[in-house]
């Protein structure tokens, strides 16, 4: 039986690592245990649930800056934000659906431990880009500390991006700074039908090379659309948000409906619908149906004018929905053995980027890479890094690749 | 000026002939460069105050050039300190008498624009603004913007991590990057991310830009560029006191605006300011904003009613909009000039770059008076009001005994007090050599040891760069040593379940 250690504070992390150090003991880090089932699975000996470690200990909306502990809800963060009309402009999706639970779970420290960022990344920014500092305690049992609560800061190594995306294998992140941004006070998306992959992408590359400053930009093919309710006809949808203040939001829709009329028929979509409309792609509604759950996902990032080259290099009976003008294409793959990994990684070694396997069952992501296999001389520096945080191997062992 | 600098290793200079020769072989022609006459030019870089010669320069031209030098100078057991433009303003760029400096001059070309993925992919040596000019023709532009765009290159960039006046909005450059190829000090070449928005795996390129030259050498880089706004206008704001300028400026990200750029100037700055250029700053205020709207014209002209209205809410003296692009030059013209305007008031000036949450800029600008008066300089102030980033220019003659000193002094103390006020010791400078002995102001002992065991992880014999931005070196070895104790169950009062 698994053990779990709930620690209040800062100081009992560090104790529970001491510990963990001393009895040569593995340890797997949890908020709400919303994302257990991603990365490969985890064999460790002890939980170190940290739903204790809650609280939102700064928020000046003025100063653009809120700190909360680890274990803070995502949602209790959010709700905070909009209050002020404010919020996290990365936009982090939610995974809950697609993972067979409940939407609206997940801390803080959750969603910077692995870069969790939606749509509004194409403008906006990853999760990394809004990390201004944390504490966390280290495989080593130290606490340490890195950025501050200022956004510009150039003082040492830029730890928080390292830790951004690390999965918990470096340390145990107990306290998050961020920087906040106000919320638009209003948006639209343009809609362009019937296009097919490729001339989406071209749309989609247009979109964002205009001024019309696109803050999001998707392509629902028409296997995909109608799981989306938001959309005024099930066919293929390429949707392009714009934000901001309503003058330029009515100006901004107008200039980008008049520049796209060359790709296919317009619709505008206005605040409600594009609201909903985005609500479910950060959802990722098509994978979260019933009867499409047992489908394989893959999250793949890559050159955005070259995601349309993936649909034409696997499988027709695959799902996609392609996000950030086509550079990060989700895939559901039929159900096969590796998950279908071989077609996956080979296009991806074509293109560039990288692919992760998302949801799959725990046999399949044990025997099969999750993350992108790294290149020697890479895959012996995260080794080194990990190990400078982490000697023993304590923190998540193994959740990102084997022998990390 | 004297500076705490590695000990210099003797047997390497024995060996200078032999080094030179051996370097030779590696990067023929003129890529080595070894007399006194010409070493000169590298003695320095924008802090000027710190001077030491190189033992010898070496401009590569290729990233095989650059592996095979890294290579053989860390089985040499050689120094290597990398170089730009040379335009760091806090020493990164200062070299070691017993080390090669690598100057990246020669890798100045810009290999692909890409505007497809709206992304460039340049030589490390090409200059900032050099990048946006290649992409102009297409109404693109790189977002970051430090003042010495004309002469910094993208490779110095991602060293410190540089910001520039519209970083507010648009970010600095760890927010602009998207890949890049990296040598480490092995002479093994890595290649970072690419043209997709996130890396697989732990964010190296994250940790790479600001690293300061101490975790590798950058030899290709993938900037994303964005769509240039249709238009931008600004708007001038004088107020009695910086008590209200400040105001005004929480007022306005209070609102929801977020400016492209909000520089402040304190009365000595303006004064200064303003006899240089004859601008038309208005010289009855203590404190002066300048606020810069883009986007769309319907955008900008209805958030420039709305700063108007704050600014009068915060007993503005007076409120100018720009109405044409040469009067929106003209309001930047002062801020530009505002380093050369001090200059002129003032033999020699060192430039400060703290950071502080934005709401304790009274307070400090009334400490500063405070410690003005007790060192007897004076000093002048510009500050990126949008996100805290305060460059107190500090008046002195270096011609006169324990002016520059004071000077120093005085420069320390402000750095402390960003930090106790909740701020950081360098907002966009760098720490280099300037700023190393006050990191432990910032960090513990313990912070500062994690840092380092991540360039063992990078520089296991610490031969890049090495002296620059932590206080104390230590072997790796002894890094990391660890000490297990305890072994006791951990809190036992609380649950386990």
């Amino acid at each position: 039986m698994t053990d779990t250690l709930k620690p209040r504070d800062e100081k009992d992390v560090e104790e529970a690592v001491r510990w963990a150090l001393a009895e040569e003991k593995t340890l797997e880090i949890i908020g709400q245990g919303s994302k257990r089932t991603l990365g490969r699975p985890s064999q460790t000996d002890v939980t170190l649930d940290l739903s204790g470690l809650s609280g939102i200990s700064l928020y000046e909306p003025a100063e653009l800056v809120l700190s909360a502990k680890a274990g803070t809800p995502l949602a209790e963060i959010e709700k905070l934000l909009a209050a002020s009309d404010q919020q996290l402009a990365f936009e982090p999706i939610d995974y809950g659906p697609a993972l067979g639970q409940p939407g609206g779970r997940g801390t803080i420290g959750g969603t910077m431990a692995i870069n969790l960022s939606g749509p509004r990344r194409i403008k906006a920014g990853a999760a990394r880009d809004h990390f201004l500092g944390m504490t966390a305690v280290t495989g080593r049992a130290e606490s340490i500390k890195s950025g501050g609560r200022v956004v510009k800061n150039v003082t040492g190594y830029d730890l928080c991006k390292l830790f951004a995306g690390s999965w918990g294998t470096l340390g145990v992140m107990t306290e998050i700074t961020l920087k906040v941004l106000p919320a638009p006070e209003t948006e639209a998306t343009i809609l362009v039908g019937g296009l097919d992959d490729a001339r989406a992408c071209a749309a989609m590359a247009a979109a964002m090379g205009s001024p019309c400053d696109v803050s999001a930009a998707a392509h629902l093919p028409d296997h995909v659309a109608p799981f989306f309710d938001a959309l005024p006809k099930a066919e293929a949808s390429t949707v392009l948000r714009v934000e901001g203040f309503a003058p330029s939001v009515k100006h901004r829709k107008q200039a980008l409906a008049a520049s796209m009329k060359d790709y296919g028929a317009v619709t505008i979509l206005e605040e409600r619908d594009s609201r909903l409309l985005w609500r479910g792609i950060r959802e990722l509604r098509p994978f979260a149906a019933d009867g499409e759950r047992d489908r394989p996902l893959w999250r793949i990032s890559t050159a955005p004018a070259r995601g349309h080259e993936i649909a034409a290099a696997i499988t027709p009976a695959a799902r996609m929905v392609y996000d950030w003008a086509g550079g990060l294409v989700w895939v559901a793959m039929p159900f096969a053995d590796d998950a279908g990994s071989a077609a996956i990684r080979s296009v991806v070694a074509r293109l560039g980027g990288h692919a992760m396997l998302v949801r799959a069952p725990a046999a399949v992501r044990a025997a099969t890479d999750v993350f992108e296999p790294e290149h020697a001389a890479l895959a012996a520096l995260s080794k080194r890094v990990k190990e400078s945080f982490d000697p023993r191997h304590l923190l998540n062992p193994g959740r990102m690749w084997a022998g990390l | 000026m004297t500076v705490r600098l590695p000990e210099v290793d003797a047997a390497v200079l024995r060996r200078r002939k032999t080094i030179i020769a051996a370097l030779r072989q590696l990067v023929p022609g003129e890529g080595v460069i070894t007399s006194e006459h010409e070493l000169r030019a590298y003695e320095s870089d924008g802090l000027t105050a710190y001077r030491q010669m190189p033992m010898v320069v070496v401009l590569p031209e290729t990233t095989e050039q650059v592996s095979a030098v890294l290579r053989y100078c860390y089985e040499e057991g050689i120094k290597v300190v990398p170089r730009g433009a040379g335009t760091s303003l806090s020493g990164g760029a200062l070299p070691l008498a017993d080390g090669v400096l690598l100057g990246m001059a020669k890798f100045n070309r810009i290999r692909e624009i890409d505007f497809d993925n709206r992304v460039a992919v340049v030589e490390p040596g090409v200059t900032n603004l050099a990048v946006s000019n290649a992409v102009a023709e297409r109404g693109f532009y790189y977002a970051p913007d430090p003042s010495s765009q004309i002469a910094c290159t993208i490779g110095g960039n991602i060293a410190e991590n540089s910001g520039g006046v519209h970083c507010l909005k648009y970010g600095v450059t760890t927010n602009n990057v998207l890949g890049c190829e990296i040598v480490l000090m092995t002479g093994e070449i890595l290649r970072i991310g690419g043209r997709h928005l996130d890396s697989s795996g732990y964010d190296f390129l994250g940790l790479v830009t600001g690293s300061e030259g101490l975790l590798g050498v950058v030899t290709e880089v993938t900037v994303r560029i964005l769509r240039k706004p249709e238009t931008a206008r600004a708007v001038l704001i004088g107020f009695p006191s910086s008590e209200d300028a400040g105001e005004c400026v929480s007022l306005i990200i209070g609102s929801g605006i977020i400016p492209a750029g909000m520089e402040m100037m304190d009365g000595p700055a303006i004064r200064a300011a303003e006899d240089f250029v004859h601008v038309g700053y208005p010289l009855d205020c203590e404190a002066l904003l300048i606020v810069e709207l883009d986007g769309p014209q319907a955008e900008v002209d209805h958030l420039i009613t709305r700063v108007e209205e704050i600014a009068r809410r915060c007993r503005a003296k007076s409120c100018r909009a720009s109405h044409s692009e040469e009067e929106r030059v003209l309001f930047w013209a002062g801020r530009k000039a505002a380093f050369p305007a001090v200059g002129r008031i003032s033999p020699d000036y060192y430039c400060m770059d703290g950071t502080i949450p934005r709401a304790k800029l009274p307070a400090v600008l009334a400490a500063m008076k405070d410690m003005a008066a007790k060192y007897g300089l004076r000093v002048a102030n510009v500050f990126h009001a949008g996100d805290g980033n305060l460059h107190p220019l500090i008046l002195y003659d270096a011609n006169k005994e324990g002016e520059l000193d004071r000077a120093e002094a005085f420069g320390a103390e402000i750095l402390k007090l960003c930090v106790e006020v909740g701020g950081v010791l360098t907002g966009e400078h760098g720490v280099g050599i300037e700023k190393r002995d006050l990191m432990p102001v910032m960090f513990t002992q313990t912070d500062l040891n994690a840092q380092q065991r991540v360039k063992c992880a990078f520089d296991e014999k610490g031969l890049l760069n090495p002296g620059k931005v932590f206080p104390t070196l230590h072997r790796c070895a002894e890094l990391g040593r660890m000490h297990i104790s305890g072994g006791k169950l951990p809190f036992p009062d609380i649950p386990r379940f």
